[in-house]
């Protein structure tokens, strides 16, 4: 099902910036950077609000032009300094959704200039069985950075220290979620549909609820919102070789659509847009399973008096560790399906039957 | 009003897909209204009358959405895996029917319970339309459902499933049918997607930024065996309500709904509600603050596929809200 084509060596460079770059929420001058480094030739102007969202504004030609925003959030989940103990040991807290379990040995960096350490695990050699069995809580897990960090101070953001890495057809990396939505949105800006006004909005706050999109979207007060974001896929065999019916959505079965998480209702008309779309061009899509979660979109449709969204999400494994994987034909399919969308959005869209 | 209540207790449309109910409320209102706009939430809003000098802009809020399912896997089988949309309660569920908005019904199994101690998880409910395998399925991911359960004349008290808050409904729809003067412009607003955040009534809160808001909705009782306290009865008139899980009501709104009940001798109780809210909540909050009271109908089985209400409390709420619409409103 995977399309040949692939991501030029451009995108992929960009992909990787945003990847490696640290931005935990209420902190993301570096993605805003990095993006603003990419964009800043293709258009006249932009905002940062009140809040740090990066928001870009690029209007179209012709007439009854639909004002869409599209959302993707610059920020990752990661941690903050919370003491100094002295001897490079650094008591921390979590900021955003953070499995305990999976913090234990791994490599972090710290601060502005990226300060190597790891969160720190004793060996197994000094551990009993019963403590492996464990999860070892937030109160005793450190980040050690070795002495000498003078210039790290409780407040200071951290995050895995992964680097990214292409790997065959697939991109491994940390913060994913949602930088490949971030991605999407640097490309779409490059080679924007003429059709319709577009605003795109970078937000802050995502991971810690929702709260950037929510600014974002009363000051843009668009017709309509497309949310790009990065969903996990809980796609691998189950142990027990019963069927799995919990998969959330699928690795390499093309871009994710909403009907329905914890947050919002996308807007029946455009999910019918977006898939009509996606068969007509023959682009592979899946509907993400409904349940809980929730995107910016969560925030954005209730804005004002209320604004129609969808939220469309690039499957990905592993999210919210220390490295995820996607596909590319995933990204590339979801750009695709996105460009192919909005492209044929009817100025009348509004007067649609919802059903 | 019991056959206002059967049409709209029978019309299926879980949140986010009030197509049905929406297009129903909108034929029996339409001739009433003074203007009916939908909203781009998908709300239904009829004004009536005109803001005079001692009137206010009121916006009456009922939610039009009712609790439902969404199927989330088909497996090789062709059964149906499925979420809650709003507060399911899984007990109420086995061996229940659902029909899906394309019309298709099904029936709700479960997986065999092996070990009773532990309490249900919907990952062990599957709904079953009578496919074979998943091709043959007629329902894909994303497709809602709601109970099928007809509605019932019991005489004095009625049952139906979505009496929550079709109830709430039709008292607005009647109060607007014996509409005679009110010196207040008011906007009956049937709300969308309630049962998941109270999403519908704070966006229509803010398109029409009114000076008051009440919310039309049920409540729960403490009258049936064993029940949890709570002093709301069914059959004792409407609730007032002083707070809920997500309100303190304007104390004022409150003072007004009890002195206007007293003139007009309509039986009401005093409402505290623990854990649930209503669209009132999300009025209250929205742009500068809004005075929001709620009206309750009491009901009994709430979120189950059967709830029931008592006529005399519909046909009660009816008057007081009729009655709180015809004088100038001093808070």
């Amino acid at each position: 099902m995977a399309q040949t084509t692939s991501l030029s060596k451009k995108q992929i460079q960009i992909i990787e910036r945003l990847s490696n770059a640290m931005a935990i929420s209420g902190d993301e001058g570096e993605v805003r950077k990095i993006i603003l480094d990419e964009t800043s030739p293709y258009t006249s102007s932009h905002k940062i609000d009140s809040l740090g969202n990066l928001l870009i504004e690029i209007k179209g030609k012709g007439r009854n032009r639909v004002k869409v925003m599209l959302a993707a959030h610059m920020d990752e989940v990661g941690f903050m300094i919370s003491t100094d103990e002295g001897d490079g040991i650094y008591r921390f807290e979590t900021s955003g959704g953070i499995d305990l379990r999976q913090l234990p040995g791994k490599a972090v960096m710290v601060g502005k200039d990226h300060f190597p350490g790891v969160i720190g695990a004793r060996p197994i050699h000094l551990t009993s069985a019963k403590e492996r069995k464990e999860t070892i809580p937030l109160s005793s897990l450190r980040i050690d950075l070795g002495p000498g960090m003078k210039s790290i101070k409780p407040g200071d953001g951290a995050t895995f220290g992964t680097r990214f890495q292409q790997i065959g057809q697939s991109m491994m990396g940390k913060a994913l979620d949602d930088r490949l939505g971030v991605g999407i949105l640097i490309d779409l800006i490059k080679d924007p549909p003429p059709n319709i006004d577009l605003q795109f909005a970078f937000t802050v706050q995502e991971e810690t609820g929702l709260r950037g999109a929510r600014v974002a979207a009363f000051s843009f007060d668009p017709d309509l919102a497309f949310v790009i974001d990065s969903t996990p896929a809980n796609d691998l065999p189950t142990w027990d070789g019963e069927e799995n019916h919990n998969y959330n959505c699928r690795l390499g079965e093309g871009p994710a659509i909403y009907r329905a998480d914890g947050a919002s209702f996308s807007d029946p008309r455009l999910v019918r847009l977006t898939e009509e779309t996606a068969i007509k061009e023959k682009i592979p899509y899946q509907f993400r399973q409904p349940g809980g979660g929730g995107t910016d979109a969560g925030s954005i449709h209730t804005q004002r008096s209320g604004i129609p969204s969808i939220s469309i999400s690039i499957p990905g494994r592993y999210a919210h560790t220390a490295a995820g994987l996607a596909r590319i034909s995933d990204y590339l399919n979801t750009l695709k399906l996105l460009k192919a969308t909005l492209k044929s959005i009817p100025a009348n869209i509004l007067e649609q039957e919802r059903k | 009003m019991k056959e206002l209540i059967r049409t709209l207790t029978e019309t299926f449309s879980p949140s986010g897909y009030e197509h049905a109910i929406r297009s129903t409320i909108r034929g029996m209102i339409e001739p009433f209204a003074d203007e009916i706009k939908e909203d781009a939430m998908g709300n239904l809003i009829a004004r009536k009358g005109e803001r005079t000098k001692n009137g206010k802009r009121v916006m009456l809020a009922g939610h039009m959405d009712e609790i439902g399912l969404m199927a989330s896997h088909i497996d090789e089988k062709g059964f149906i895996r499925f979420t809650g949309i709003g507060g399911i309660n899984l007990q109420t569920l086995f061996g229940g029917r659902v029909k899906f908005i394309n019309g298709v019904q099904g029936m709700i199994g479960g997986e065999p319970i092996t070990d009773i101690s532990h309490s249900l998880v919907i990952n062990q409910l599957f709904i079953d339309v009578g496919a074979d395998n998943e091709k043959d399925c007629p329902i894909k991911v994303g497709d809602v459902a709601a109970f099928e359960r007809p509605f019932v004349d019991l005489g004095k008290r009625v049952m139906a499933k979505a009496m929550d808050d079709r109830v709430g409904c039709a008292v607005m729809v009647e109060a607007l049918k014996r509409f005679k003067k009110s010196p207040h412009e008011i906007f009956f607003v049937f709300t969308t997607q309630e049962e998941v955040g109270l999403r519908g009534a704070g966006t229509s809160a803010f398109g029409i930024d009114p000076e008051i808001g009440i919310s039309l909705d049920v409540t729960r009782t403490g009258d049936t065996p064993k029940a949890k306290k709570m002093a709301v009865t069914l059959g004792d008139g409407p609730a007032i309500k002083i707070k809920d899980g997500g309100m303190l009501a304007d104390i004022r709104i409150v003072n007004w709904m009890i002195r206007v009940a007293e003139k007009n001798k309509i039986p009401f109780q005093r409402e505290i509600l623990e854990g649930g809210t209503t669209d009132a909540k999300a009025i209250q909050v929205s742009r500068s603050g809004v005075p929001a009271g709620c009206i309750s109908i009491p009901c009994r089985y709430v979120h189950s596929p059967s709830e029931m209400v008592d006529i005399d409390d519909v046909e009660n709420s009816t008057r007081l809200l009729s009655s709180l619409m015809e004088d100038p409103i001093e808070l």
